[in-house]
């Protein structure tokens, strides 16, 4: 049996329960509704705002915040507020697709590990050890730099860093669910390893693993925003918060909104994942709750 | 005490083998020709064919690899691809920077974090530790290179309290530390955040401890629980989290250093990693794992001293 066919004592659903706290706790709320409001900004991005994110209009250079430009234009006269809005399909796109390679590399090598031990687990828990000795941004920068800048070779240097702490959780979730009785079942009536892994262990170390997609979807957006600033990311005119940063810290002194409102728009993105990410931390696995709350 | 250092010294060799060998494979599979590079793209065929044999790129990736493990093996680096100079020599010129805003962002982290993960964990729930808990959400959603641009538009550009970018001199110097103090304070009170929850989550597992509810029916002082029961045995939660969080403060001070144009190793990385310098990306690659392994060993020597059931094991 699934975790999401469990009953709760009250009667509820696992659902339910999820969609409960999500409503009552104030701070998952507040994530909730930031990632739709980030979703419908990403695919409504040409009726939220008129300009266009790209095209340069030499006339209203570093125009400071107005009526006509909330958030002012930057150095080639672009309007920043629709640059910033356009920057959420970015900032959707590369947190989504880095948390899903994340989800399948840390998945398969976690349950591996995990269901088989031995040398299996050896090996793969040494690779993590391994890539785990390298600090993290040195190995994102050379990735990145060597494939060579854009957004997908940010996804691809990201993706290839972040795994390792699915892995390890997973592994962690197996470890004790493999004690379970219905596995024992499973494998009594003749189950095939892979059907065992997949279909009766796997659902049963979802829950926190979900919770933690959340706060990998932060993590990943900081990360590729970063690289981006760097120049090693997302290359101008692209309307991606890094490199719009990178563009405004040139020209701080004369026009700060440049750099600052890429870097809010960043912040409230990542704070919502990071709420949304709490609050279902905390529902789907109590023992981590159990943990942080005393 | 020796013994367990060099039962962890053998065991090392092989996660740096992996290492060199991961780098080397994945500089040899990118696209792009360093010798191109120097030379520009107009450059003609016979010269650059002559530099790559100078340089031994035209042997094949493992030849290529061992020639560069048998000179690591005895100290030599190699040189730079782009600037002619020894890597070994860049990297010892640079190392010292990068080392001193680290270390110090690392002693800043553990004097505001100590306090507050302690405190927000004795007041379990209550105001400060939800304002505590709020605060620090909000601090590890902002970027940390929007943080350090933020703080230097207001703080040197604005205000002038402290120089806008660079070094100033070692660190013992006036001139070193005032230079010193804005990037490192970002550094290290970016941590503050990650690093104070955790130390509250090992605190709040002692607390609840059976020998700290023995202290408390015998009566004795919540202090005397708080500091002499709980606290010390905190140590040993806050020094692993130190250990786990070392290379994050590294990796986020290659960020920092290319901000603050800080001349450290982390800031020369990017430049060459920008320059398609694979000698040179190779060695500060190597150069930073064996930080971070030394870091962790170190780390490891910590446990054996605060905790002594560990020696023995």
């Amino acid at each position: 049996m699934s975790r999401e066919q469990a009953k709760t004592p009250g009667g509820e659903s696992f659902m339910e329960t999820v969609f409960r706290r999500l409503i009552r706790d104030r701070a998952a709320l507040t994530g909730t509704v930031i990632i739709l409001a980030l979703i419908v900004l990403a695919v409504f991005a040409p009726w939220v705002t008129r300009h266009d994110p790209i095209k340069q209009d030499f006339n209203r250079l570093l125009k400071a915040p107005s009526w006509e430009h909330p958030l002012g234009t930057d150095q080639y006269g672009r309007d920043m507020l629709t640059r910033i809005v356009y920057g959420c399909r970015y900032a959707l796109i590369i947190g989504l697709a880095v948390s899903a390679i994340h989800l399948v590399i840390g998945v398969v090598l976690g349950l591996l590990a995990g269901y088989y031990g031995g040398w299996v687990e050896t090996v793969i828990m040494r690779l993590t050890d391994v890539m785990l000795s390298i600090p993290s941004v040195v190995l994102a920068v050379v990735l990145a730099g060597f494939l060579g800048g854009g957004v997908q070779n940010v996804i691809i240097a990201v993706g290839a860093i972040g795994w390792r702490a699915y892995t390890r959780l997973v592994r962690a979730e197996v470890l004790s669910t493999k004690e379970e009785t219905f596995v024992e079942a499973a494998r009594a009536i003749g189950c095939s390893d892979m059907r065992i892994m997949f279909r009766h262990v796997l659902p049963y170390t979802l829950g926190p693993v979900i919770a933690y997609t959340s706060l990998g979807v932060a993590t990943a957006i900081l990360w590729a925003a970063a690289l981006s600033f760097l120049g090693l990311g997302a290359q101008p005119p692209t309307p991606e918060w890094g490199a719009m940063l990178a563009d405004g810290r040139e020209y701080m002194a004369d026009a700060w909104w440049i750099a600052t409102f890429p870097g809010l728009a960043i912040m409230v993105t990542v704070l919502g994942f990071n709420f949304f990410g709490d609050a279902l931390r905390d529902t789907l696995d109590p023992r981590a709750e159990r943990r942080l709350r005393g | 005490m020796l013994k367990f250092i060099i039962r962890r010294l053998i065991l090392l060799l092989p996660v740096l083998l992996i290492v060199t060998v991961l780098i080397s494979s994945l500089l040899y599979f990118s696209p792009g020709d360093p010798v191109q590079v120097m030379l520009g793209i107009r450059a003609n065929p016979e010269a650059v064919a002559a530099i790559r044999a100078e340089l031994g790129l035209d042997k094949p990736a493992h030849v290529r690899y061992f020639i560069w493990l048998s000179n690591v093996a005895q100290g030599n680096l190699g040189r730079s691809l782009q600037r002619n100079e020894k890597v070994v020599d860049l990297i010892a010129e640079t190392i010292v920077p990068t080392l001193e805003i680290t270390f110090f962002a690392v002693f800043i982290s553990l004097l505001l974090a100590l306090p507050i993960g302690v405190v927000s964990a004795v007041k379990v729930n209550s105001w400060v530790d939800h304002l505590l808990s709020f605060f620090s959400l909000f601090w590890v959603s902002m970027p940390g290179f929007w943080v350090a641009i933020m703080a230097m538009l207001l703080l040197s550009m604005h205000w002038g309290i402290f120089p806008i970018s660079g070094r100033g001199g070692p660190i013992w110097s006036v001139e070193g530390l005032r230079y010193l103090l804005l990037p490192g304070l970002i550094l290290g009170i970016r941590q503050v955040a990650i690093i104070s929850r955790l130390i509250r989550a090992g605190m709040l597992e002692i607390l609840n401890a059976d020998y700290v509810r023995t202290a408390r029916s015998k009566g004795l002082a919540e202090s005397v629980v708080v500091y002499k029961h709980a606290l010390r045995n905190a140590m040993i939660p806050t020094v692993t989290i130190f250990g786990v969080q070392l290379p994050e403060f590294l990796s986020l001070a290659v960020i920092i250093e290319t901000v603050f144009a800080w001349p450290g190793t982390g800031q020369m990385l990017v430049d060459a990693v920008l320059k398609r310098d694979y000698t040179l990306v190779q060695g500060i690659v190597l150069i930073y794992t064996l930080v971070v392994i030394v870091m962790n060993l170190v780390v490891d020597m910590l446990y054996a001293y605060i905790d002594p059931r560990i020696k023995h094991e």
